[in-house]
């Protein structure tokens, strides 16, 4: 376990204090930002996002299946995240433990609840045969921020995507003999057509360390925060999903202060994820 | 050796013959011929062939100053982190107080940094090390900063004259540990530049010219 | 019966218009990753594998500290989305045994002997998988190596070559070229696979492995295809090691 000395964490709150931080951002500012799309051919949709030195890459992989009974009009997703012991001489090999998990299910609600999918559009006989979309969040240098980093990624990765119509066409054409509702969905869709999307809400992440929080927290800052705090946002400003980490605690007028920053950084994001996908 | 004879070699490449030249530092000898045995710079000292290393792990060596992390406070030891591929131990016998037994995490605890020095390097390679000296002690104030243990020596200079460069144009204290750890005292301003300059010879330590680079960075 | 993929047609030209001995196009870069110890990032036809190595540090659990040098311990993955079907996450069999003789191939190049109770870990992540991605994992293992500045006999390298376009009679097969590099449909629809490990300096074979069905003559002529392919390959790695650090020399003049 590669330990941090107290005294830097001491060095980097003095810093704070005066407003500065380690690498000479400001409290406000994200570390350079890069979105790569279509990365991995043989996913339906991919992305690697580098946020600082943090890289992280999504793939999009699509099948048919059976729709949940409560919603059987609905496609359905399903969102995977591995810390890989290639990013971090603390990651170990094994299945995924809590902070793999979190990241997983913390990615996976700022998608699912916004209906960032359009699900209603993934049904092709109702009650019976839907597409799956299944996102798998491949970290590959941990250096702060994972949160963000695999957000952006598994947006740009599906905002990419094709629903892979000719890869499953003789499978499909085999059962639209006996069904009416699937010979009519190959009519609509006869080959590849891009996963039917809306524009996303975008996730920033602070962390409070002594007094001060700052946006896109680098390795050193998480080593020493109290408490973290991821806000999404939608490009009106309202908040669509949120995650408090670590054992420390915020105030009521610190959390209406971080949506609000959340609210400016996202719609800057979120202008970047539009442009690399271009 | 002039500039223009900066050689790198890579892992097996052919260096010379053994009944020509000596087998030093980053070489082995197979069948009467010496290779390369990792990436670095190819020196020759007196009939020695060696390479030195552009990268790589922490190698202790006794006598070596080293700036540590106590990892834990043991009974009548520490466990210490010293950015090599094992911790090492700091028996109380080897520290400047009188340290009573279960005692220890009253003088120095997890996350506490030390300034020491390696004492004791055994076959297995267990490392023990000492603040016994008068120039060795416990650090509580300052920040350390961590690079590469093989770009130590550019920071230090030829004949230090690198860290004189540094310390004379920020007026700070800077040990540099041979572990690849620097502890810098100043004030915030003048710690900045100093890391800043740091990250620079890291970046840039193969590069010629880099003592001219740093002094007109530190004048700014 | 001729089987229904021509994989290779009378003048000796594959699918994708390679001639027998010929590789795939491969793209090495060392020292990728910020936080790993050594790195590299490479491309080999459709391949792209990411290997990382820490190291050495002290192996953990304890028990399986070798007092006298250091236990190398490869790890090869498959992310989930880096082939057809998608891949549950996780170590299947497969992945397991080329673990396994990865780690092996590896142990007899790195000089293990300066760091007793030490592990070395080698990680291997395929993110596109086209054939071969054993030889293009451990080929990225090498550079990462070398680049980590853990101390080697020499480079590891690997390269695999096959057979194809053999016809079947009556569980007889007759005919087929022997070829370097399988690609995708070669490494389904052909007769036999030969992947190889080599220490390019001596030629020592570090990995090998095969399945199919191959003559005596047969297996000479892929084993020398395979070898080349190696070297060649090696070449490649080499250059990829200097051109790290070449390019930084240039910024201080």
């Amino acid at each position: 376990m590669t330990l941090s000395p107290v005294i830097k964490k001491d060095f980097l709150l003095q810093l704070a204090k005066q407003g500065k931080r380690a690498d000479n951002r400001n409290m406000n500012q994200y570390r350079e930002v890069k979105i790569e799309t279509g990365v991995i051919d043989k996913a339906e949709g991919s992305a690697k996002v580098m946020i600082g030195n943090t890289q992280v890459v999504a793939g999009i992989k699509m099948d048919l299946g059976t729709p949940y009974p409560d919603t059987p009009n609905q496609g359905v997703m399903s969102t995977a995240a591995e810390l890989i012991p290639l990013a971090s001489p603390d990651f170990e090999a094994g299945p995924p433990r809590e902070n793999a998990i979190e990241l997983a299910r913390v990615v996976d609600r700022g998608i699912r609840e916004s209906e960032v999918i359009k699900f209603d559009e993934l049904c092709i006989v109702p009650g019976e045969k839907i597409w799956l979309a299944f996102i798998d969040i491949h970290v590959i240098d941990y250096d702060g921020n994972l949160f963000d980093a695999s957000s952006l990624a598994a947006l740009a990765a599906l905002l990419t995507a094709h629903v892979p119509i000719d890869q499953f066409k003789e499978n499909l054409e085999a059962d639209a003999e006996t069904c009416p509702e699937i010979k009519t969905y190959l009519e609509q869709h006869q080959t590849n057509y891009p996963l039917p999307m809306r524009t996303p809400p975008i996730s920033c992440t602070f962390v409070k360390f002594g007094d001060v929080i700052v946006v896109d927290p680098s390795l050193d800052e998480e080593d020493i925060a109290d408490a973290r705090l991821t806000v999404a946002t939608d490009e009106k400003g309202d908040i669509r999903a949120m995650q408090k980490g670590l054992n420390g605690s915020f105030t009521p007028d610190e959390i209406k202060n971080v949506i609000k920053e959340a609210a400016i950084n996202g719609n800057d994001l979120r202008k970047k994820l539009y442009e690399s996908i271009q | 050796m002039s500039q223009s004879e900066r050689e790198i070699v890579i892992p097996s490449q052919f260096l010379g013959d053994s009944n020509q030249f000596k087998s030093g530092r980053g070489t082995f000898i197979e069948n009467g011929k010496i290779y390369a045995q990792i990436m670095g710079i190819l020196q020759r000292n007196d009939k020695y062939l060696n390479v030195i290393p552009l990268k790589g792990k922490y190698d202790a060596i006794p006598g070596d100053m080293v700036i540590g992390v106590v990892i834990e406070a043991l009974g009548s030891s520490w466990l210490v982190d010293i950015n090599a591929p094992y911790p090492a131990l700091l028996h109380v016998n080897e520290v400047p107080w009188n340290v009573d037994f279960n005692e220890t995490d009253k003088y120095l605890n997890m996350g506490d940094s030390i300034i020491a020095k390696v004492s004791q390097v055994d076959t297995e390679k267990k490392l023990q090390i000492s603040m016994k000296d008068r120039n060795l002690f416990k650090i509580k104030k300052g920040t350390i900063v961590e690079i590469d243990s093989s770009k130590i020596p550019r920071v230090i200079g030829k004949k230090g004259s690198m860290i004189q460069l540094l310390k004379k144009y920020t007026h700070s204290r800077i040990h540099v540990g041979k572990n690849g750890r620097i502890w810098i005292d100043a004030d915030l301003s003048n710690t900045a530049k100093v890391i800043e300059a740091i990250k620079i010879i890291e970046r840039e330590s193969v590069s010629f010219g880099l003592t001219d680079k740093i002094e007109s960075y530190l004048k700014q | 019966m001729k089987s229904d993929k021509q994989l290779i047609d009378e003048n000796g030209v594959r699918q994708d218009g390679r001639k027998p001995d010929e590789l795939r196009k491969v793209t090495i870069e060392a020292g990728v990753l910020h936080r790993a110890d050594g790195s590299c990032y490479l491309e080999w036809g459709g391949n792209k594998v990411i290997a990382a190595v820490y190291g050495p540090r002290e192996a953990i659990p304890r028990h399986t500290q070798n007092p006298l040098r250091a236990i190398v311990n490869a790890r090869y993955n498959m992310a989930a989305f880096s082939v057809d079907d998608r891949k549950r996450p996780g170590p299947d069999r497969r992945s397991r045994e080329i673990s396994k003789v990865t780690s092996e191939a590896l142990e007899k190049v790195v000089l293990t002997d300066y760091y007793p109770r030490a592990a070395i870990d080698v990680n291997i992540e395929i993110l596109n998988a086209e054939a071969g991605t054993r030889c293009a994992g451990l080929t990225a293992a090498g550079v990462a190596l070398a680049d980590a500045g853990i101390p080697l006999r020499d480079i590891p390298v690997a390269c695999a070559a096959g057979k194809i376009g053999a016809e079947e009679q009556d569980g007889t097969f007759t005919g087929g070229y022997v070829v370097l590099d399988l690609g995708k449909e070669e490494d389904n629809f052909g007769n036999a696979d030969l992947p190889i490990a080599i220490a390019p300096r001596t030629n020592e074979i570090l990995l090998l492995q095969m399945d199919g069905h191959l003559s005596f003559q047969e297996f000479e002529q892929a084993l020398e295809y395979a070898m080349k392919g190696c070297h060649d390959i090696s070449k490649i790695q080499k250059e990829a090691l200097m051109k790290q650090y070449h390019s930084k020399e240039g910024e201080g003049q």
